[in-house]
């Protein structure tokens, strides 16, 4: 049988490709100096000490070079002196949505954010730029105790709880970006779930980038209590500008004895955001730390999601989705750092590269002498659509210690002939046989989101397959 | 360990040995441009992604100079043991670079063109030959500075030509000895089969027998050149003293349908640095590249692979084993590269570690990149113990646990032991992997 007709896939953006005027009540300017550091302190009234620990991170990224002894050299096109450091209205996260200003209102209206929270959502908080433009969690959770609030509130208002382990997860000099994002930090949520309180519902964030030349870097810091369950998901859009946009994230999470804490992520910045965000999560004994990750946006994503596996019979799990198209490089993996006895972890990666675009798997799985029975399982699955298409796993296995085991595979493969040949023989156009195979390779991760995101992802992929066959 | 009066690879010590080879002014050339690229580039670094885990601190160069002839007593120590396999088409030893023996080859095949000669004889004879082939592979996997190191001083080595057409069954064997402390060895081997030629190669690596106590350096290079058609099998036992620090840097290039085996056990040395390259540059190549390391003691071996898919329709299998016991360090880093017009190829890459000691530290770093779409490419790698139910079903059929323990990690060398398909090889060789793993 001769190819199957490459596809010419388009990939849906349009619903997030818009903006509004900026005015802005808050802006830092352009570079990033200590004046910056200042401004952004003063105007959040910050104690001293959060003022210092930005200040040492400015230095740090000063002084920390690019990876690109590793990493892709598209990141020496970033010129950090042109970045809009900190930009807002000057608003409070709003409790209701009718205090929310008419543009950003209308923009997370256009995005859903206000219909899924009535629909299935425990809490809400949307960012527009650098702050929070509405926050809103159901009472009876409140009445548990269950802290849903920005960085800023949660280091002014809950110190005795956030401060412990702010910045302890990840440290300010990490990498590069993780020390830019203490330097600048801005808007994200500190969440602390108290002991035994099991949140049925996720929690959602959602984050957007209006302003063109803008960095946005928002910290986030989960605290699962003792015995205590929580989901949180996030989503992030961004208008298509002219110039490259600069998302860099700290994600902390923190599941103490028993907890079970699960971070999704859909990631669909336009294709010109550079998305370099540290993610990382500490299990203390029977913890468990999920995280469920799906790339589809950016032009660069890097993102390594991690779980320190610290307490005994502590579990972690990475399941990540990653769909890399023209012009995109999705640079995602895993890292699992085992720390004590009976510890398990478990990373599924699945890629898809479409036209001239490259999915790259990075992993590290590390355990140290001393430990014994601990697992790790890890599978990376690449799908390969056009003969132009790249895909590269480079994982890292350090193994030491007594009846400890590791398991690596990965494969890389295209839509067989044969499968087309066999969908299209029932009946099935070819551009529908396209897309069931590419469904079908990522269905097992896709089932793993939550329902009303499951049926997002495969309606984006879907979208992509029509009209690129035939 | 330098001494108070370090010994190095300085410009007096070069110029001497380069002014040897005045008769051959474009090997002169060479090696004056390796001696400048040599002291030009920079020690590995923590930060180079090709030494990522290598332990740094146990590669020096310094206190090293290059080797003096081995003394008559010397010599017959090593030819006593330079026996791995004595059903041979041609054999040449080598003490500290120095011709020690040489078996020609038989009358019948030389008349058809079959070239089995020293280096140094090679270059004086067949000079256009030579040149064709010897340092006309790029490195890639960061022994750079090594590479040149070695080209720089290169000074023995062996040479096999085989003409279009021309099958010889019995393998050619290379023994490359190293006697003296605070001395570096420089062993090359340059394998070119032609259209359809049949071959089999040996290399052996090891040291004089001796208590002492004093570091060894050994640089290797090696290039096999497999011509359309051509069926190439070379077996490499690296067998130094546990003073040496060893690199061995091998390059193989497939041409149209060829085939080639390559299989190394590796067993010596304090620091083993393999670093294996293969390029299939035309299609329909079909290559395997097979290894089995016992690593003991403190030794560290870091296993550097790249299977290079630069044309279509070709296969290549790769399979890397190491068994690790006290506090030993393995590193395997692999990468299987498809270029972008490589469709319809086939690659794998599997690495198995064995952790036998709570001490021993395994790393695995198995990469792909690929840039064509219709391709089967896969990877896997494992790092674990003997497994339970394995010993438990040999004991409860009343095998003792220390023998059935034996028995499964003899189970796990067998495997690549079985490749070794000469029989006389394969005990000789087995007998090796045996002594090492008793002498725990």
């Amino acid at each position: 049988m001769s190819d199957i007709a490459t596809p010419d896939i388009e990939i849906d953006r349009s619903k997030g490709n818009f903006s509004f005027k900026e005015d802005y009540k808050y802006d830092a300017g352009v570079g990033l100096t200590e004046k910056t550091i200042d401004y952004i302190s003063d105007v959040k009234g910050e104690e001293q000490w959060v003022r210092d620990f930005r200040k040492k991170a400015l230095k740090i990224f000063k002084d920390k070079p690019l990876p690109t002894h590793w990493a892709s050299k598209d990141l020496e096109t970033i010129n950090f002196d042109d970045v809009r450091y900190y930009l807002s209205k000057g608003q409070k996260a709003s409790r209701t949505w009718d205090e929310v200003p008419d543009d950003v209102k209308e923009t997370f209206e256009r995005l859903g954010i206000p219909e899924s929270e009535r629909k299935y959502l425990a809490g809400v908080e949307a960012q527009f730029d650098s702050e929070a433009a509405y926050s809103k969690m159901k009472d009876e959770l409140a009445k548990q105790g269950v802290i849903f609030v920005g960085p800023h509130e949660g280091l002014h208002e809950h110190p005795e709880i956030f401060k412990k382990f702010f910045g302890k997860v990840i440290p300010i000099g990490d990498n590069k970006f993780s020390a830019l994002n203490s330097a600048c930090f801005s808007g994200g949520s500190f969440i602390y779930v108290p002991k035994g309180v099991k949140v049925k519902q996720p929690l959602q964030a959602y984050f957007r980038i209006n302003a063109e030349n803008f960095g946005q870097f928002e910290r986030t810091l989960i605290i699962a209590d003792e015995g205590s369950e929580v989901t949180y998901m996030e989503g992030c859009t961004a208008p298509k500008f002219d110039t490259a946009t600069l998302h860099a994230a700290v994600v902390e999470l923190v599941a103490l004895k028993g907890a079970k804490l699960q971070y999704i992520t859909v990631q669909n910045w336009s294709n010109n955001v550079f998305n370099l965000v540290t993610k990382r999560g500490m299990a203390e004994e029977d913890a468990e730390v999920r995280w469920i990750d799906c790339n589809i946006g950016s032009r660069l994503t890097m993102k390594y999601p991690g779980v320190i596996l610290r307490g005994e019979r502590a579990r972690g799990e990475v399941l990540s989705i990653a769909l890399a198209s023209d012009g995109q490089h999705q640079d995602t993996g895993a890292k699992m750092i085992h720390g004590a006895n009976n510890t398990t972890s478990n990373i599924i990666a699945k890629s898809i590269s479409v036209g001239q675009g490259r999915s790259t798997y990075r992993g590290q799985v590390v355990m140290p002498k001393h430990l014994t029975h601990c697992k790790n399982n890890t599978e990376c699955d690449a799908l390969l659509i056009n003969t132009n298409s790249r895909t590269d796993t480079y994982p890292a296995i350090t193994v030491r210690g007594d009846h400890n085991s590791v398991q690596h595979e990965a494969s890389v493969s295209k839509v067989s002939a044969e499968q087309i040949f066999y969908m299209q023989q029932r009946g099935l156009d070819e551009g529908t046989a396209m897309s069931l195979a590419v469904n079908g390779f990522v269905n097992d991760l896709v089932r793993e989101f939550p329902m009303e995101y499951s049926v997002e992802l495969k309606r984006l992929i879907d979208l992509e397959m029509e009209g690129s066959v035939g | 360990m330098p001494t108070l009066d370090t010994l190095t690879f300085d410009d007096e010590s070069f110029q001497a040995h380069v002014a040897d080879f005045v008769s051959t002014p474009w090997l002169q050339n060479l090696k004056r441009e390796a001696w400048a690229e040599f002291q030009r580039l920079p020690m590995p670094a923590r930060t180079d992604e090709t030494w990522r885990f290598s332990d740094l601190r146990k590669i020096s160069l310094d206190g090293f100079k290059p080797a003096t002839e081995p003394h008559t007593e010397e010599r017959e120590a090593l030819l006593d043991r330079s026996h791995l396999v004595d059903g041979f088409a041609g054999r040449l030893v080598f003490g500290d670079n120095h011709l020690l023996a040489f078996d020609e080859v038989d009358p019948e095949l030389a008349a058809k063109g079959v070239i089995w000669k020293p280096l140094p004889q090679a270059i004086r004879e067949h000079p256009e030959l030579v040149k064709k082939y010897l340092a006309a592979e790029d490195h890639k996997l960061g022994g750079d500075k090594l590479r040149a190191l070695h080209y720089a001083f290169l000074q023995g080595g062996s040479f096999l030509y085989v003409p279009k057409g021309v099958e010889i069954e019995k393998p050619f064997v290379a023994y490359y000895w190293s006697c003296h402390c605070e001395e570096a060895i420089f062993p090359h081997t340059l394998l070119v089969a032609e259209d359809n030629a049949k071959v089999n190669f040996v290399d052996y690596y090891g040291s004089k027998e001796c208590d002492c106590d004093c570091p060894a350096l050994s640089i290797a290079a090696a290039a096999t050149v497999a011509g359309p058609g051509a069926q190439v099998f070379r077996k490499v036992v690296q067998d130094y003293h546990l003073n040496t620090t060893s690199f061995q840097l091998e390059a193989n290039i497939g041409h149209k349908d060829a085939v080639i085996k390559s299989l190394a056990l590796n067993l010596g040395s304090q620091y083993a640095r393999m670093e294996n390259q293969t390029r299939i540059a035309e299609p329909g190549a079909n290559v395997h590249v097979y290894s089995l390391t016992v690593a003991t003691g403190e030794q560290e071996f870091d296993q550097r692979t790249l299977q290079t898919h630069g044309a279509p329709s070709a296969f290549s299998d790769l399979l890397y084993k190491n068994a690790l016991l006290d506090k030993s360090r393995t590193i395997f880093s692999g990468m299987i590269l498809v270029e972008p017009d490589a469709q319809q190829t086939d690659a794998y890459q599997t690495n198995r570690n064995l952790l036998l000691s709570p001490q021993a530290e395994a790393n695995s770093l198995p990469g792909l990149e690929i840039e064509a779409n219709d391709v089967k490419c896969s990877h896997g790698a494992t790092t674990g113990q003997i497994d339970d139910d394995q010993l438990y079903y040999l004991r409860s059929r009343g095998i003792p646990k220390e023998v059935a323990y034996e028995l499964l990690v003899f189970g796990f060398f067998e495997e690549i032991i079985e490749k070794f398909d000469n029989e006389e090889l394969k005990d000789n060789v087995r007998a090796l992997v045996q002594r090492k793993f008793s002498n725990q």
